[in-house]
């Protein structure tokens, strides 16, 4: 383990936690708007956005599936080192991180009917995070919403399962925006 | 406070409440399950409530705790009180001034904005629990949206009583999928849980947590031939002199002498400093209270 893995997690952990916390809570309850957050500093390819929701939520009770170029040794060691979190195949995933072309959705975790919470979330990376593209309406939404998803196909097939379903986080830099599975998508 | 961890509770404790929070406001009116930890007060006093807040609280926040609407009671002052020394975060009895509101069984008069945040104390989340004992049972019947016993709940208030006789904790559908108990708020309250803030329920005791984003669509259920009627005390406040505020019901003598106040003392206390009183209410300047 090198040195720097070390480095990079929150200096105040239960004060920078709470106020990324904050800014993740209030994404998944308004979906489609962009929030900052800070406060980790993780290995590329991993962005700022991305690690804070790691060290928010990620701990040796939440399995996590690294997709494609985002399972490297030092992403591994610097998730371990700060989370513990345990590394898994897609399927038994409860977070699972990567950008949008190398994630195998069908392998996913949707829940169950009578346990809809049991499902995956997905922390996708973006090249870019804007209001813009795709339009939003559901619950957290006033009227509508924009945001620059890379498709719309899947979120509509997302929304039918409901109360199944996947809920995503996306993450570009030090900013994040959230769609949860009510959000529909057009 | 350097004795505690911020908020009380630990770091994974906080996480896992965390995620519960998130999947509820990805699935809302469903009730996720969490591991609720003992607290330093009494199942029935709030632990689910204190929990959520535990795990939503930041340093910047201001508080605000009521207890049926009275900031001033001994489960509201003692809930404030515990985050002013374990989170070290504001107080105030303003409902504008707050971020986040930890409330039991009411929700403010004055609407809530897209930056607030109320928490509710719950202590029964499942609205079939009375209907259906069985938690396998309820589970699956919200599973396949199966909600007939609770309509035909209702019908039998209607055959014996006349009319709906369930006045608080009035079941409600959320986004047209889960049926969900809005906690025993009265149902004069019903109407606003479609609001621009976020919701937060916490079920200590019975470990559950739901949510309701803002703007979520909430139906209370009701019958075509007989509506649903957000009730309130025919009267006017006599302290403010409000007739469109919740009231509560005050014995003051045993003569069977009686007033009609406010319960939302924030809302009362304000409108009074602005100069509105009520029949048996004293000009601002003058009352002590």
């Amino acid at each position: 383990m090198e040195a720097h893995i070390l480095e990079g997690g929150f200096a105040n952990i239960p004060i920078d936690a709470a106020h990324a916390f904050r800014a993740v809570m209030t994404a998944m309850a308004r979906p489609g708007e962009i929030f900052e957050i800070s406060g980790a500093q993780p290995p590329a390819p991993l962005s700022v956005a991305a690690g804070a929701v790691v060290l928010t939520l990620c701990d040796p009770e939440t399995p996590l599936f690294l997709a494609g170029g985002f399972d490297t040794p030092q992403i591994r060691d610097w998730v371990t080192f700060h989370t513990g979190a345990p590394f898994v195949g897609a399927a038994d995933a409860m977070f699972a991180i990567g950008v949008w072309e190398s994630i195998p959705f069908p392998d996913l975790a949707r829940g169950t009917s009578e346990y809809p919470d049991r499902s995956a979330t997905l922390i996708v990376e973006m090249d870019a995070l804007t209001n813009t593209g795709a339009v939003l309406e559901g619950p957290g939404i006033k009227d509508q919403n924009y945001l620059s998803l890379p498709e719309t196909a899947l979120f509509q097939e997302n929304a039918r399962l409901y109360p199944l379903g996947l809920d995503f986080i996306f993450t570009n830099g030090g900013n994040l925006a959230a769609l949860p599975r009510t959000t529909r998508v057009s | 406070m350097s004795d505690y961890n911020f908020a009380y509770l630990d770091e994974q404790t906080k996480r896992m409440i965390r995620r519960a929070i998130l999947k509820g406001l990805a699935i809302p009116g469903y009730q996720v399950p969490f591991a609720s930890r003992e607290m330093p007060m009494p199942y029935g006093w709030g632990t689910g409530g204190v929990q959520v807040s535990a795990a939503v609280l930041t340093p910047d926040d201001t508080f605000k705790v009521i207890d049926q609407g009275a900031d001033d009671t001994t489960n509201a002052v003692s809930i404030r009180r515990f985050f002013q020394k374990t989170a070290g975060v504001a107080v105030t009895e303003a409902t504008a001034e707050a971020s986040v509101i930890q409330t039991r069984h009411r929700i403010p008069e004055q609407d809530l904005r897209s930056d607030q945040i109320l928490v509710y104390q719950v202590p029964i989340p499942e609205p079939l629990r009375f209907l259906e004992p069985s938690e396998v049972e309820t589970r699956k019947m919200h599973g396949l949206e199966e909600y007939g016993l609770m309509h035909v709940k209702l019908y039998e208030d209607i055959s014996q009583h006349g009319d709906i006789a369930t006045a608080y904790a009035y079941p409600v559908k959320v986004e047209g999928r889960y049926m969900m108990d809005p906690s025993p708020i009265p149902k004069f309250d019903n109407p606003k849980l479609e609001m621009a803030g976020i919701q937060l329920f916490g079920a200590g005791r019975e470990q559950r947590i739901y949510a309701l984003p803002p703007y979520t669509k909430v139906v209370s259920l009701d019958f075509e031939d007989y509506p649903f009627q957000p009730t309130k005390a025919d009267h006017a406040c006599d302290l403010c002199g409000s007739e469109v505020s919740y009231l509560d019901e005050l014995i003051v003598d045993d003569q069977g002498g009686r007033m009609f106040m406010c319960s939302d003392t924030d809302y009362c206390a304000t409108r009074r400093r602005q100069g509105h009183v009520g029949t048996q209410g004293l000009p601002h300047k003058e009352d002590a209270a």
